[in-house]
């Protein structure tokens, strides 16, 4: 994993941040005495040959390339969840316990990728709601 | 909210008329919104107020003699009657055209724009056939916008997602507050480049200013040619396989990977001292104590 490979906050198992919720493995988490419960490895870019019947065709619809902007997503944790953040709201987003993750992070990270589309792509998505009440055009 | 007069408004407390007017005052702590996935979600691919445009229905509109905002309000019209690909005939350097477009479209401009061009976009797919002004694709979400010719000041700034992407050269504060995506630029950038960024991806392919990536946060910039200086807490950093991969095919797609490949890309990362803030309070508490 790139990126995170100094001042001690290497991320060494792709279940750290399942088995410790509390994220204070490392030298610099007990250092500081505060942990960041979304940490992962934004610098992580997506390996293609890893990607879902879904992502392909949400590609081809968009007209894009590649990924585009779902290239910044990534499978994050809470509290020792499973979970994916939601730059529309704001928050994470848990993936339920009936989710079966995967291996390894570029497949998880390709999991949280759809999951996201099709939730903020869903009428039941809080933007929507917010839409309806504020929108005025 | 009860009808209060003036005379009784002026004797309420704080709290009181914070609670006639209707406001709460409830201490906020913890989770205040708990969302979890659906497995089971149908697969839909655009937002559902989005207009259902076909990529192949294409028209073309003169804005010449158009205000910003009467342009932007047809393209909106175009949109809604499905058609796909829209192309703007003399633009003419106007400011804010093209902004806030939430859906898949290809929109072309024949010509340059002026400041904030296309920003607050998520989706569509922009070629500008000229140059921009300062503050192109700012706060973009997702999408890619390429243009041929140079870009002015604070390029992508704040950008949250997709490919911003100019052939041309940059001016200074390229990405400034990036907070996601990917920013391409094909010539060279100015000082302050990724200034505070805290996401993303900026590549360039020729040399960056002074302090490149000062009080970054996180995020990776990759430069092709010389860097005069880094900035605060800049440092370089190694690629692996996937990274350059991942970089010589992002260069392809817009047709800027250079003939020696991706091998002499300089990696810049956070050093990521700036991030112990947590380090200083316990001394500022002392001294206040």
């Amino acid at each position: 994993m790139s990126g995170t490979s100094y001042k001690g906050s290497s991320i060494e198992d792709v279940d750290q941040f399942l088995n410790d919720a509390h994220g204070l493995a490392s030298d610099r988490e007990r250092e500081i005495g505060q942990h960041i419960g979304y940490r992962y490895d934004v610098n992580l870019v997506p390996d293609y040959s890893r990607l879902t019947p879904f992502l392909k065709e949400y590609m081809e619809v968009m007209g894009w390339d590649d990924l585009n902007w779902l290239e910044d997503v990534h499978m994050g944790y809470e509290e020792g969840n499973a979970a994916v953040f939601d730059r529309n709201i704001n928050s994470w987003v848990r993936v339920p316990e009936s989710v079966e993750l995967p291996s390894g992070q570029q497949d998880r990270d390709m999991i949280a990728r759809e999951l996201l589309v099709k939730f903020q792509m869903s009428a039941r998505h809080p933007l929507v709601a917010l839409r309806q009440a504020y929108s005025k055009f | 909210m009860a009808s209060v007069t003036s005379a009784e408004f002026k004797d309420l407390s704080q709290d009181e008329r914070a609670k006639r007017l209707g406001m709460a005052t409830e201490q906020l702590s913890g989770r205040s919104m708990f969302v979890e996935f659906d497995p089971d979600e149908a697969s839909r691919f655009t937002y559902p107020w989005a207009p259902d445009v076909d990529f192949n229905k294409r028209t073309e509109i003169d804005v010449g003699e158009m205000s910003a905002t009467e342009a932007n309000s047809r393209i909106r019209e175009l949109m809604s009657d499905g058609n796909g690909t829209i192309v703007i005939r003399n633009p003419r350097g106007k400011h804010g055209l093209g902004v806030g477009i939430l859906s898949r479209l290809n929109l072309i401009f024949e010509g340059s724009l002026g400041y904030f061009g296309v920003g607050l976009i998520d989706g569509p797919n922009v070629r500008i056939n000229g140059r921009v002004g300062w503050s192109c694709g700012e706060n973009m979400m997702s999408g890619t916008v390429v243009i041929e010719k140079n870009a002015g000041s604070t390029f992508g700034a704040a950008i949250r997602g997709g490919d911003l992407v100019c052939k041309g050269s940059v001016g200074s504060r390229t990405g400034i507050d990036m907070k996601g995506g990917t920013i391409l630029v094909g010539g060279d950038t100015g000082a302050l480049s990724g200034f505070m960024m805290q996401r993303g991806r900026m590549i360039v392919c020729g040399n960056a200013g002074k302090n490149l990536g000062d009080s970054m946060y996180d995020g990776s910039i990759y430069v092709g040619g010389e860097i005069r200086s880094l900035g605060v807490d800049a440092v370089e950093a190694e690629m692996d396989g996937i990274e350059k991969d991942w970089l010589a095919r992002k260069l392809r797609l817009y047709g800027l990977l250079p003939e020696r490949g991706v091998g002499h890309f300089t990696k810049i990362v956070a050093g990521k001292q700036l991030w112990n803030y947590d380090n200083l309070e316990p001394a500022e508490k002392k001294l206040i104590l």
